[in-house]
């Protein structure tokens, strides 16, 4: 069973890649250009994030180093504790709404530091996949057209967030 | 925002570091977390090209307009007052398509034009309509069919089984975007 499992997990991605190729040749796409067009964009993706992982990257390393993360960590796990959330993961519900890049940079330290696969590390991947810079992009989309009453929307923006969350801790939880 | 809090971290580091001497493991931690920094972009570099450049090639296929077709009675449903604006409906389903299969680059874009065209039908300028509410708030949660990025991450960060989180990650999504559009009905409702 556990073979299955981890077969179609392994097989996902290259299936996907396939079956996205053959659907191009169906339609007739010039894949090959299209793709390197593509590959193009994302070198800009990492270009532009660099800085900010950089910072984020400076700035979370010495939080950790210097020890003031346990620190802060140990006083808050009683709390964290109660909710049943690992306390790790929090700087991660905070950023997240605020920036993508320092999320993302937070992330990775996160998952560096706790692993990919532990629990911590799987929560952190699903907040970061199912959750959105929530103020980015409510500031973006008011003021392209000059809009200042959004009429409470942040509030429903969040607590979707939020619900997100815990359904990403929850879930997690229930398949580790 | 960040420019305090940036900030306020690394000077927290240092004054901490010096009263609880660690200083030297904080000097080596710089260094580590620069190398660091530039090891995981390079690595990243490939992982987000290869999903850069695979979801540009879904971009040129008939897949979009059978999302599209998928979408209709959904935008229906959340945009009850764009009756009959067919051009405002397809602009939003280009923006949810983009955000679907996580091209965000592509999303902003098209969404600002779908804000654009939704603001020249506005009668009260300063604020926003219900479509333009129910509208933000469905790209604030992220309705993503592949989580490229993070699957990204996890594999630059040598992952069992990078892919093991696209389930949850729907299931998230799912309760996220339910709860969004929950409430804004609930807000245009009250707030007249």
């Amino acid at each position: 069973m556990a073979n299955i499992v981890n077969y179609i997990s392994n097989a996902t991605i290259p299936v996907i890649i396939v079956l996205i190729i053959l659907y191009g040749i169906k339609d007739n796409v010039r894949v090959f250009d299209i793709f390197l067009d593509g590959a193009k964009e994302g070198i800009e993706i990492v270009f532009k994030m660099f800085p900010t992982l950089l910072g984020i990257f400076l700035a979370v390393g010495t939080l950790r180093a210097s020890g003031l993360v346990d620190m802060i960590i140990k006083l808050i796990t009683p709390i964290t504790n109660l909710l049943e959330i690992p306390s790790n993961i929090l700087p991660i519900a905070i950023l997240r709404p605020i920036s993508g890049s320092a999320s993302m940079a937070v992330a990775v330290d996160i998952m560096k530091n706790y692993g990919v696969d532990t629990l911590t590390g799987l929560i952190t991947s699903t907040i970061m996949g199912s959750t959105e810079t929530t103020f980015y992009t409510i500031a973006i989309y008011t003021s392209a057209v000059g809009i200042k009453k959004t009429r409470g929307i942040l509030l429903a923006a969040l607590a979707a967030d939020l619900a997100g969350m815990i359904v990403s801790t929850i879930i997690c939880r229930i398949l580790s | 925002m960040l420019n305090i809090l940036w900030s306020v971290f690394i000077i927290l580091s240092v004054m901490y570091a010096i009263l609880f001497g660690t200083i030297e493991e904080l000097n080596t931690g710089i260094f580590t977390s620069l190398s660091g920094a530039v090891e995981l972009s390079i690595t990243f570099l490939g992982t987000i090209c290869l999903w850069t450049g695979i979801m540009k090639i879904v971009q040129n296929t008939s897949i979009i307009k059978k999302l599209n077709k998928l979408l209709k009675p959904l935008i229906n449903f959340l945009f009850p007052d764009l009756k009959n604006n067919e051009a405002v409906k397809q602009e939003i389903s280009m923006n949810m398509i983009a955000n679907i299969l996580g091209l965000g680059n592509a999303a902003t874009p098209l969404g600002i034009k779908a804000m654009k065209t939704m603001q020249k039908e506005n009668r009260k300028k300063d604020t926003l309509t219900n479509s333009m509410m129910m509208f933000i708030v469905i790209n604030t949660a992220s309705i993503q069919l592949i989580p490229t990025n993070v699957i990204a991450i996890r594999t630059s960060l040598n992952s069992q089984n990078p892919t093991s989180i696209i389930i949850p990650v729907w299931i998230a999504t799912v309760f996220a975007a339910f709860m969004g559009i929950l409430l804004t009905k609930i807000l245009i409702k009250r707030v007249k």
